[in-house]
């Protein structure tokens, strides 16, 4: 499965397109991490708790967009993008999407 | 008149450590860029054609950065006046340059020479206290071009 955010693959000829697909994850925040996160407001720097946190929700989303793309027969996902949401106060909702294609 | 004592014991540590952490930040981030010059980052859409054609493959960087109680502070009084707000410039700017750093890292540990498309996304993840930014996330994506070996 290949996934990029251009619009061709170099090199290659798409046969078919199978349309968008599409994933998303909401994640809320535990209380300790939010504890920690509190103090980290008073002293600045990076919220390495968050980061991970969104990296593995986004991870997730990708990941049910390639399941997705796999059940309808696609090997390429194209012109990826991401996009966020805050839902309510301590949820966000992380959502990634592309267009499914067949390569030769 | 605790509640004041609070505050500005308060702003005084965000001071301290906030400065300190942003002076370490900037200076990690200058060594890094340095490290990184050899990897071309473009936003163009379409890479140029070239043979044999190279692999792709997405990579990306998030961070989370938050802001210390002295600048939010001085955001805060700034609020009042209107202007530059300097103080949120700089978190932005520490939050970008560190997401496109780590996009770099990735296409490194790829072992791409280049990456096309960037884009970035920022994010404020608001505190449930105020609706002021405590934290922004920012994530930078791409798709790295890797030249294929052997071939």
């Amino acid at each position: 499965m290949i996934i990029t955010n251009i619009e061709i693959i170099p090199g290659k000829k798409v046969t078919q397109h199978l349309g968008m697909v599409q994933g998303n994850t909401v994640r809320a925040k535990h209380a300790g991490r939010d504890f920690m996160a509190g103090l980290k407001n008073i002293f600045g720097g990076e919220l390495k708790g968050y980061t991970e946190l969104l990296q593995e929700a986004r991870d997730e989303a990708v990941g049910r967009m390639v399941a997705q793309a796999e059940a309808i027969g696609a090997n390429a996902v194209l012109n990826v993008r991401f996009s966020t949401s805050s839902v309510t106060a301590g949820a966000a909702e992380l959502f990634a999407y592309g267009t499914a294609v067949v390569l030769e | 008149m605790i509640d004041l004592a609070i505050v500005l014991v308060l702003v005084i540590i965000g001071y301290i450590f906030g400065q300190r952490a942003e002076r370490r930040h900037f200076e990690s981030i200058i060594d890094r860029e340095e490290q990184y010059k050899s990897l071309l980052c473009f936003s163009e859409r379409f890479p140029p054609t070239q043979s044999p054609p190279p692999d792709v493959a997405l990579v990306a960087g998030n961070v989370v950065i938050s802001i210390d109680y002295f600048k939010r502070i001085v955001a805060g009084l700034r609020m009042l006046f209107g202007g530059r707000v300097t103080a949120y410039e700089s978190l932005l700017e520490r939050a970008r340059r560190e997401a496109l750093l780590r996009m770099k890292e990735d296409a490194m540990e790829k072992g791409a020479h280049s990456v096309f498309n960037v884009k970035l996304e920022t994010a404020s993840i608001t505190k449930g206290r105020g609706r002021q930014v405590g934290a922004v996330e920012v994530y930078a994506y791409g798709t790295a071009l890797i030249e294929k070996t052997g071939s």
